[in-house]
């Protein structure tokens, strides 16, 4: 009980602090260094997309000598990230862990109650990126268009298979919201990574998929495959013939979040050090250079607006799975 | 033995029916659902189902006496494998009890020690220098290598110096 | 010859000085995490990845490509010495090998090892330069339908493997079943299993785990309890008569290690697939397709170089589906793959085209490193022969204190240690009253791809199961499972004539 008292006040005082270290972050981030080697937890299993993000993060750190101690990648991809979730909260009050999130962070806890892991108890530190969803076909098929696609789909009913990552994962929220907006039923075949679906459709052993662009952009290239339409706000820079959803009419927006957070239950100054150093890990060419390869939406986000983004995602998430009879 | 084969039999027989019973708790399903295949319970419940009639068939074999523990009059464990077993079981057991408070290199060094010293009557010079070579060895490896940090409990602090000299 | 220019210039810039050298440093490095209990190429692999960053793609993609090449040699001499495969691939090799050991033949068991993987490389590695693209697309044919029909076909293969003992070796293969769906099920989202609502059980019993408990603890106890603590392996000096007696040995299993190597390219092709069931269903085809398969399990060469030639050929085969497709065919190649990602590669059917320098760089690494690691390996023999001379009570508390470790470091939680020393427990007295173990490790590798598949074709096919049998490719894998199913019945019934049975 003390403890979870202990976390709520030191995240109100952490958020009201990000706020003001976006501004002089090095003045505050003197206050605090980590001594020992930090864990960098990873809601998913060695290879997979957040995984390669992590690691990706934690070569930029040790190039650009941003730290003074190593960060370690430790994944806990078990359990759609319950581990790494769970992990997290044991963890509260440790000023060396550190945690790499997707949108299993908010779905998982929704679904799994049993682990007893409430998000708003975490330290928020920065989104870094948000990854974009595509509606793809294979290329052989003549469907050319998002018309095109709804009348064939409705033609076939649930003959026609839809390939994505596991149930109440998000491929399968989107493929939900695709349903409703169009009025479609399909066959939703799960499997157990991106670019394991991605291989399907090209076998044509589903008939379409959402992948993130970075999981289809080599077969799309080659002509394999072909993109339809995005789930994005905009229209990609990446894929600049691809329309959204929003101008075909149908408000079908989605993304995969990247960010990081920290355990409940921090001081200040140790929030305001690793958002920091996440800020600079922003800023760095690398980083740059990697969000305009793989399509993503790169737009900072820390401290307060992180939270209020946290908490609105994740009652969006609550309704969407609500929607899908997945919870009650 | 005879009885060991008997009651392991039993036990296996329990253990697949709690399986069974894990496996059909709502919102498993261990039915075949229509146009879906089997539910999510069917492969744990039906295959334990495999098991509990494989434990049945094993007690059978033993009771009839096919199978040559059935008929064993040897004891299952003698006094010498009885000491061996429950001393190698419980130091590895109170090896992992003390890494939980006094983290893991601590642990390592006392069950080396009263293993191979006081259990395996192996020279204490030996026993000293191996003891502390292994774990020594297992830093270098595991933390200052391939950078996986083992538990360290309450002897955290000895080792921040130790990080700075060799982890990064 | 436009593919030979291609491998020459390929050639040339793995022979660069620096390339070589990080070929020969990696090879070094993957050979000892191999060996290590828990660690394996992954481990290797992943902590690496970042070092590659600070040198030229082709440079990190050799290196790491020689740690992953290393630790598959690697995995080898654990099974062998101390009788607990180090990863799953290296389950079979255990079978085998450890009896070798115990017989104090360890030294041919890893000559033997080493031999079977450098022929399994090389095969795979001209397979793999020559047939690239039709692979691909071939690799591509196979949906959840192929994938359990292949399942299936690896399953079969355990009939030759069990003991005598029938209801006991199918009560291990179901629990195995049933251990590995423990956790979230992919397919529903859902918990399952998850006994006395222990946060441990949400991410599941990895193999890893179950095998060191049974492997490192279980059998140790075994081990003690047999030996009276006084274990005598007589084990000569590595010299070099000996090592030429070992190849000479060698000889009766050239046909082995090159069917195996074939079967395990194949395999390794596939996505999902990977060395796990190749290594398996070499050993298990060799064993039934041999003229005297009583021989196998109790030291025989053969039963080692055919899932030491499979696995290799597998991994090889399994960075096909990584370059060609963007598929991992196993969490280390997905390593890789981000790794190129990183550095800017994008894999795909493009990539032999737009890249051609590094693959073909690559390449003519594979090529290289697959020498370099069978010499580093004979030459650590006697390293290796020493070790297993040590006075058995100092070598039994160092097993145990790795199991700890090595069972530790994966997933970095002391569940994972208590799991062990349950598993262990249980293990020995599994072990003591004749129940087979090896069929319960590789029913919890394999049981989630066979259980994922089914639903995921269920699903896809709206329940009707007979797709299977109707879909030409899964079909006919199908087929030869039934075959492979049946063989040993028919076997037996066929000689059941000559000789009177056992039990009288």
């Amino acid at each position: 009980m003390g403890l979870k008292r202990r976390g709520a006040l030191g995240l109100g005082a952490v958020g009201a602090l990000a706020i003001v270290a976006t501004g002089t972050t090095s003045a505050i981030a003197e206050g605090w260094k980590p001594v020992k080697p930090v864990e960098f937890v990873v809601m998913a299993g060695q290879g997979g997309g957040a995984d390669k993000l992590a690691r990706f993060i934690q070569s930029i750190i040790e190039k650009n000598k941003f730290a003074e101690v190593p960060f370690i990648p430790v994944n806990k991809g078990g359990g759609s990230g319950a581990d790494a979730l769970r992990t997290l909260k044991d963890n509260a009050g440790n000023d060396h862990m550190i945690m790499a999130t997707l949108n299993s962070y908010y779905t998982t806890p929704l679904r799994n109650p049993g682990i007893g892991v409430n998000i708003e108890e975490f330290t928020p530190i920065i989104r870094l990126a948000e990854d974009a969803f595509i509606l793809w076909v294979n290329s052989e098929t003549d469907i050319k268009s998002v018309d095109d696609y709804a009348k064939v789909v409705k033609e076939k009913g649930t003959g026609w298979k839809m390939g994505g990552t596991g149930s109440g994962q998000e491929d399968s929220l989107v493929t939900t919201m695709l349903e409703k907006a169009y009025g479609l039923k399909m066959t939703y075949v799960p499997f157990k990574g991106g670019g394991t679906v991605a291989a399907n459709l090209v076998g044509n052993h589903v008939n379409s998929t959402v992948n993130n662009p970075s999981e289809a952009i080599g077969f799309q290239q080659a002509g394999k495959v072909r993109p339809l339409a995005a789930l994005t706000a905009e229209r990609l820079p990446l894929f600049p013939d691809v329309p959204t959803f929003k101008e075909l009419g149908k408000d079908l927006v989605y993304r995969m979040q990247r960010s990081v957070v920290a355990p409940g239950g921090l001081k200040p100054e140790v929030a305001a050090y690793y958002t920091a150093l996440f800020e600079k890990v922003f800023k760095s060419e690398e980083w740059q250079g990697y969000c305009k390869k793989n399509a993503l939406q790169c737009t900072p986000l820390t401290g307060e607006p992180l939270k209020a983004y946290f908490a609105a995602e994740k009652k969006a998430h609550e309704a969407l799975l609500k929607e899908m009879g997945e919870i009650k | 033995m005879r009885r060991a084969e008997l009651t392991f039999a039993v036990i296996l027989g329990a253990f697949s029916i709690y399986l069974m019973y894990m496996a059909q708790i709502p919102p498993l399903q261990i039915g075949w659902v229509p146009k879906k295949g089997p539910g999510s319970g069917a492969a744990p419940f039906w295959l334990s189902l495999g098991m509990l009639i494989c434990a049945v068939w094993i007690f059978w074999r033993g009771w009839r006496g096919i199978t040559p523990q059935g008929r064993s009059t040897e004891p299952f464990m003698d006094t010498y494998t009885f000491k061996v077993v429950s001393v190698t079981v419980g130091s590895i057991f109170a090896m992992l009890l003390a890494t939980h408070f006094v983290g893991a290199y601590v642990a390592m060094l006392a069950f080396l020690m009263f293993y191979m010293g006081v259990f395996g009557k192996v020279p204490w010079p030996t026993t000293i220098w191996v003891s502390f070579a292994i774990p020594t060895g297992i830093f270098f490896l595991f933390e200052s290598g391939m950078k996986i940090l083992l538990p360290k409990g309450i002897t955290e602090p000895l080792f921040i110096p130790l990080y700075k000299m060799f982890v990064y | 010859m436009e593919l030979l220019s291609h491998l020459m210039d390929g050639f040339a810039i793995a022979f660069q000085p620096f390339n070589l050298g990080m070929m020969a440093l990696g090879c070094l490095l993957g050979l000892f995490i191999g060996a290590m209990p828990g660690l394996g190429s992954v481990n290797g692999v992943a902590i690496l990845l970042p070092i590659t960053f600070f040198v030229p793609p082709t440079a990190a993609i050799i290196f790491l490509a020689a740690i992953y090449y290393g630790s598959m040699y690697g995995g080898a001499i654990s099974s062998i010495m101390l009788g607990i495969p180090g990863a799953s691939t290296a389950v079979a090799t255990t079978f085998d090998g450890r009896p070798m050991a115990l017989q104090g033949k360890a030294d041919y068991a890893l000559v033997a090892a080493a031999v079977a993987s450098f022929v399994g490389g090389t095969i795979s590695i001209i397979l793999f330069t020559l047939f690239a693209p039709p692979l691909a697309d071939f690799a591509l044919r196979f949906g959840p339908q192929e994938t359990f029909a292949l399942m299936v076909l690896a399953f079969a293969t355990f009939v030759g493997l069990g003991g005598d003992d029938i209801p006991k070796t199918i009560f291990m293969i179901l629990l195995g079943l049933v251990l590995s769906t423990v956790g979230l099920d992919v397919i529903s989202g859902r918990p399952r299993l998850v006994f006395f609502d222990l946060q441990g059980f949400y991410k599941g019993i990895s193999f890893i785990v179950l095998a060191i408990g049974i492997y490192g603890i279980g059998e140790m106890l075994w081990t003690l309890e047999t030996s009276r603590g006084k274990v005598e392996i007589a084990n000569h000096r590595f010299t070099y008569k000996r090592l030429m007696s070992a190849l000479g040995d060698l000889k009766r299993a050239w046909g082995t290690m090159t069917f195996s190597s074939l079967l395990g390219y194949f395999v390794g092709v596939l996505p999902a697939a990977g060395a796990t069931p190749a290594a398996l269903m070499a050993y298990g085809l060799t064993k039934s397709f041999a003229r005297d398969p009583e021989k196998f399990g109790k030291g025989d060469i053969r039963g080692v170089a055919a899932p030491e030639a499979a696995n290799n050929a597998a991994s090889t085969g399994s960075m096909l589906p990584m370059m060609t497709l963007g598929i991992p065919g196993s969490p280390t190649t997905a390593i890789l793959l981000g790794g190129m990602v990183i550095w800017g590669l994008t894999p795909g059917p493009l990539l032999f085209i737009e890249q051609a320098d590094f693959v073909w760089g690559l390449t003519a690494s594979l090529y290289a490193a697959n020498f370099v690691t069978v010499i580093l390996n004979i030459a650590l023999i006697p390293v290796f022969v020493w070790v297993l001379r040590m006075p058995f009570m100092i070598l039994a508390p160092l097993i145990f204190v790795l199991c700890f470790v090595g069972g530790y470091a994966p997933d970095t939680r002391m569940f994972d240690p208590w799991l062990i020393l349950l598993f262990g427990f249980v293990g020995y007295v599994m072990r003591k009253l004749d129940y087979p173990l090896a069929p319960l490790v590789l029913a919890i590798v394999l049981g989630p791809l066979a259980e994922n598949s089914f639903r995921q074709t269920m699903i896809a096919d709206l329940g009707d199961w007979t797709v299977f049998f109707t879909r030409p490719l899964s079909g006919i894998i199908m087929g030869l499972a039934i075959l492979l199913f049946i063989a040993p019945f028919l076997k037996r019934f066929l000689s059941r004539g000559k000789t009177s049975t056992l039990e009288t």
